[in-house]
Order: structure tokens, then C-alpha cells, then sequence
């Protein structure tokens, strides 16, 4: 094991990182804090409670879900992406180091950006509202967990991506709808019967169920089913960068 | 002298059917500069690139001290360097930090003392604080360099190291590679520039439509194919070759006469030539010889091979 390697790359993204610290705090708490004046004060107003949560509470573990896993979509995307466009992948192919290190460096910083980010999300949420975290381990579990499948498939696309606009076309197009439509801002109980069939097929509904289940004890599905759903997630996307590297598609001619 | 890199049949194919390397033997000894030269699309790049695991071989293998490039690719590409043809660099990250990252890549300890040896060898020290965005062409290709050598390569690939560089400059670019051939360090360079493999190069490599035509010792090579010229300016301009010297191969210009030899051969006719002008009643004004440059030779190789 190349640990040098995984370390340079790791220091390499984070400090990328902290050299635009201030943009990387200041818009989740932007947007978060939107996303508290329009459905927590404007529309949270006038929904009760859900599970008997406080509508202002409820939607704060899936608020925390939706930039966490764009946040490590995008930052894992971009970090691979970004020495391919420019061409300094050449030092990357040609080091001694296995798929395993690359991966680890890159997904490893974008992990720890979006947990960064979620953490600040989350003290923001104090601000506004009264949480109570009943399970803190799990919700922290599900947090990483979270940080770092998202990531890998961050990882994914930026080694498949061929221009920016691909880099772009699945964080918006797949993670954001899905997310939305994943629970993040409703219980998938207050749903049709049709429509809760077919939530049940969106991967992001058993990710928010068992974050939120960590915060308020209660869950639309099972929380072991949302583990096994994360575990799952994360051995494909692992797969899949075996996969890569061992055919060097996209990366080796 | 050992081998240090052995490349056997190695063959590239593309996908759209494309060979860019079909067959390549070659052999490179430790402690050497060997220079390939060829013209664009020869394959000099996709056989740096191959031997260094960023393009991947359809056929044949390359070991780099007994360690195949594909099996034991730790090994192997542990012990290479390499500096590629255009210059990538990460625009916002400081000189110190990118070769410091090098460095790591390659799976060594940071050591700040090696990394400042590095840069003050290439005069950069000055510069390590700078983004390499304010640095010059010339000057990041420097950076290039001090990031191949940051993990301590025992072989270095140098691909067009002076391609777009003035020529002021190309020639420090000279020092520094003299200077790594004195520690040690075996160079191979691909090159345009024949002047630069006749003033570097311990040996030469020819590579045309992806084999290599000839690998020889540089100076063994000038020598087998050059030939020299003797020009013999004449106090009188002749408008040919004089009836007593029509044996000889001599062609006449105007003012000169020119007498084609081969400066290896133990009989160049050179004195018999001169004293049978004398016998011809020519007055000599001045004489030169030449001997035909590795680029003449280049071009004739390449030439014979289309």
C-alpha cells in the first residue's frame, strides 16, 4: 500500500479546498437558511407536525441528505475530472500506485468536504429550529456512510464525464430529483398508495428514512433496511472503480 | 554495461486499428543519454508513454531493472521519471507544494532538504513560492522536470524537453541533463531538434512509423555515414573537372572543386588529389572539409525507409 500517495492526494484536494473556504461555508448556509424561510417559517406555518415532529425539525436530516450528497458527488467528480481536463493525469498513470490509493485520496477528500458541509448545515439547522438527536452515533454512521458512497460515485462520473456538461448532467438530472423525490422534505406515508410503491425504488428514500430515524427514532422503512440499501450502493460503486481501473477505461489508451 | 530497460516486441495498437508501435526492440544501458529521433508520428511518445504505464500495450513487454512494467508496475515505475511533451501543470498550486506532491505520489517520505536540492538544480528555488500560472513556458517545464526527479528516478524520460524553448535556455536545459548523467541518472530524450542529440547523446535510436530503424552510438553512427567534402577553392574559376583529374571524384562549382571521400577509409586520396592539381597547373586559394551533419543523416535514413 502506497500510504504516501493516498496522503499527497488527500492534502492535494484539501487544500483546494480551504483555498476557497469561505465560498465552500458561506452558500450551504445560504441555501440552507433559504430552505428554512420558505418551508419552515412560510409553508412549515401551516403544516402541523409530521410524525409529531415539528415540519420545521422534519425536513432537517433530509436538508442535510440533498447538499451532502451533491456536495460529494460533485467535489469527488470535479477532483478526478479536473487533472484529466488539464492533462496532469499523466503523473497519476504513471506513478506506482493500485486504483485503490487513487480512490481512496480522491473520494477520501470529497468525503470529507461533504461531511464538512453537512456539519455546518447542521449547525446552522440549530439556529432555526429545536432537534433533538436521539441515536448521535447512527446519525454520524449514516453521515459518512452517506459522504462517502456519494463520493465514489462522484468518482465515477468524473472519470467518465468527457466535457463539463456531463460532469454537470448527473448531479442534476439524477441526484437533485431524486433527492426531492426521495423524501427529503415530506414522509413518503403521506403519499398515494401508487406513488409509495414506486418511491420505494428511488435508492435516496432509504438513505433520508434511516438519517432521519437517527434524529427523531421514527422512519418511513426499516433501519436496517437502510443500511443494507448504503451498504449495496457503496459495494457497486466500489465494483465499478475496480472495474475502471483494471480495464483503464476512460483513463488508459 | 546493464541493460536497465529491456522493451521486447512491443506492439500498440489502436482501437480504430491504428499501430502506432509495431515490434519495438530496443535496449537502453544504465548511465546513459540515448536520444530517439523521428519524425512526427513515429511513435516516440506512444513508446515513452507505454514503457511509462500511461498507454497500455497490446503485445510484447518492458522491464525496467528485471521488474515488468505491467506485473511488479510498483517497481518499475518507482524507478522512472518522467517529463512529458506538453506542459500540465496545476495553475494555482506553488512550485514547493506541486513537486512536494510528486514526491508522495511516488510513495516516498517527504524530505524537504531533497525537494530544495531539486529546485535550486534548476534554479527554481527562488521560485518555489510562486503559482506556477506566473511562471514562464520555459520555466514550467522546469517545474516538470523537478517533479520527475522528486522521487529519486534511476531512469528519466525527457519527451521534446526543449520544444518551444529559446534557445538560451535549451542550452541550460543541456546542463541539467549533463549534470543528472553525472549522478547517475540514465536519460532517454525524444527529440526534433538534431543539434540537440549531436550535443547530448551517447547514443541515438531512429524511430519511423513505429519501429526503430537503427539504434547506434552517436559518434560511431556520424562516422559510419558521414561523409566528408573537401573543397578546394581555385585562384581560377574552371568550368569543369580538368581532363587529368577525370578519374577522381571530384565535381566542379564554379570557383571550387569538390572532392567527396569517406573519412573512415585508410586511403582518402586526398594526397595523391592535391598533387595531381598541383600537376595540373591549378593555383589552390583555400581548402575546407565537412563532414555531413546527424540531420543530413536523419533525413536520408528516413528517407531511404519511405
Amino acid at each position: 500500500m502506497n500510504l504516501y500517495a493516498i496522503k499527497a492526494i488527500y492534502i492535494f484536494e484539501m487544500s483546494r479546498f480551504f483555498r476557497t473556504l469561505w465560498q465552500s461555508i458561506v452558500s450551504p448556509v445560504v441555501s440552507t437558511s433559504l430552505y428554512f424561510v420558505v418551508f419552515g417559517a412560510a409553508i412549515g406555518s401551516r403544516i402541523d407536525q409530521v410524525e409529531g415532529v415539528s415540519y420545521g425539525a422534519f425536513i432537517v436530516p433530509g436538508l442535510i441528505m440533498l447538499s451532502v450528497m451533491t456536495q460529494a458527488t460533485t467535489n469527488a467528480s470535479f477532483g478526478i475530472y479536473f487533472p484529466k481536463f488539464i492533462g496532469t493525469i499523466y503523473e497519476h498513470l504513471s506513478a506506482p500506485v493500485s486504483f485503490l490509493e487513487i480512490t481512496l485520496g480522491y473520494v477520501g477528500a470529497a468525503a470529507t468536504k461533504a461531511l464538512f458541509i453537512g456539519s455546518v448545515i447542521l449547525l446552522t439547522a440549530y439556529l432555526f429550529v429545536d432537534i433533538q438527536i436521539q441515536h448521535p452515533l447512527a446519525m454520524v454512521a449514516f453521515l459518512v456512510l452517506t459522504c462517502t458512497s456519494f463520493a465514489l460515485l462522484g468518482f465515477i462520473i468524473g472519470i467518465w464525464a468527457g466535457n463539463f456538461e456531463q460532469l454537470q448532467l448527473i448531479p442534476l438530472l439524477v441526484i437533485t430529483p431524486l433527492v426531492f423525490l426521495g423524501g427529503s422534505f415530506y414522509s413518503i406515508s403521506m403519499l398515494p398508495p401508487v406513488w409509495q410503491t414506486i418511491t420505494l425504488f428511488n435508492p435516496v428514500v432509504y438513505l433520508i428514512s434511516g438519517f432521519r430515524w437517527s434524529f427523531f427514532g421514527t422512519a418511513d422503512l426499516p433501519v436496517g433496511l437502510s443500511l443494507l440499501a448504503i451498504a449495496g450502493f457503496t459495494a457497486i460503486c466500489l465494483a465499478t472503480i475496480a472495474w475502471i481501473f483494471k480495464t483503464g477505461w476512460r483513463l488508459r489508451d | 554495461m546493464k541493460d536497465i530497460v529491456q522493451v521486447k516486441d512491443l506492439t500498440k495498437r489502436y482501437d480504430n486499428g491504428f499501430e502506432a508501435l509495431s515490434g519495438v526492440n530496443l535496449n537502453i544501458r544504465e548511465g546513459e543519454i540515448i536520444a530517439l529521433l523521428g519524425p512526427n508520428g513515429a511513435g516516440k511518445t506512444t513508446l515513452i508513454s507505454t514503457i511509462c504505464g500511461i498507454t497500455q500495450a497490446s503485445a510484447g513487454s518492458v522491464k525496467v531493472d528485471g521488474h515488468d512494467i505491467v506485473r511488479d508496475y510498483r517497481r518499475a515505475r518507482g524507478m522512472i521519471g518522467l517529463v512529458p511533451q506538453e506542459t500540465h501543470v496545476e495553475s494555482f498550486e506553488k512550485v514547493v507544494k506541486t513537486v512536494q506532491f510528486s514526491r508522495g505520489l511516488f510513495g516516498k517520505r517527504r524530505d524537504d532538504a531533497l525537494v530544495e536540492k531539486v529546485l535550486r538544480s534548476l534554479s527554481l528555488w527562488d521560485k518555489k513560492d510562486s503559482k506556477l500560472m506566473q511562471l514562464s513556458g520555459g520555466m514550467k517545464r522546469r517545474v516538470l522536470i523537478a517533479k520527475a526527479l522528486a522521487h529519486e528516478p534511476r531512469v528519466l524520460f525527457l519527451d521534446e524537453p526543449t520544444a518551444g524553448v529559446d534557445v538560451e535556455l535549451r542550452k541550460d536545459m543541456w546542463e541539467v541533463v549533463r549534470g543528472l548523467k553525472e549522478q547517475g541518472v540514465t536519460i532517454i530524450l525524444t527529440t526534433h531538434y538534431i543539434e540537440e542529440a549531436e550535443a547530448m547523446a551517447d547514443r541515438i535510436g531512429v524511430i519511423n512509423k513505429g519501429q526503430i530503424s537503427l539504434v547506434e552510438e552517436k559518434n560511431a553512427l556520424m562516422q559510419r555515414l558521414g561523409r566528408k567534402t573537401l573543397q578546394i577553392e581555385l585562384a581560377e574559376p574552371v568550368e569543369a573537372v580538368p581532363q587529368a583529374l577525370s578519374h577522381l571524384p571530384l565535381a566542379a562549382e564554379g570557383g571550387k572543386l569538390v572532392y567527396s571521400y569517406d573519412s573512415q577509409s585508410e586511403h582518402t586520396g586526398i594526397t595523391g588529389l592535391l598533387n595531381e592539381i598541383r600537376d595540373a597547373g591549378l593555383h589552390m586559394t583555400d581548402l575546407q572539409t565537412r563532414q555531413s551533419s546527424l540531420e543530413e543523416i536523419f533525413v536520408s535514413l528516413v528517407k531511404e525507409d519511405a
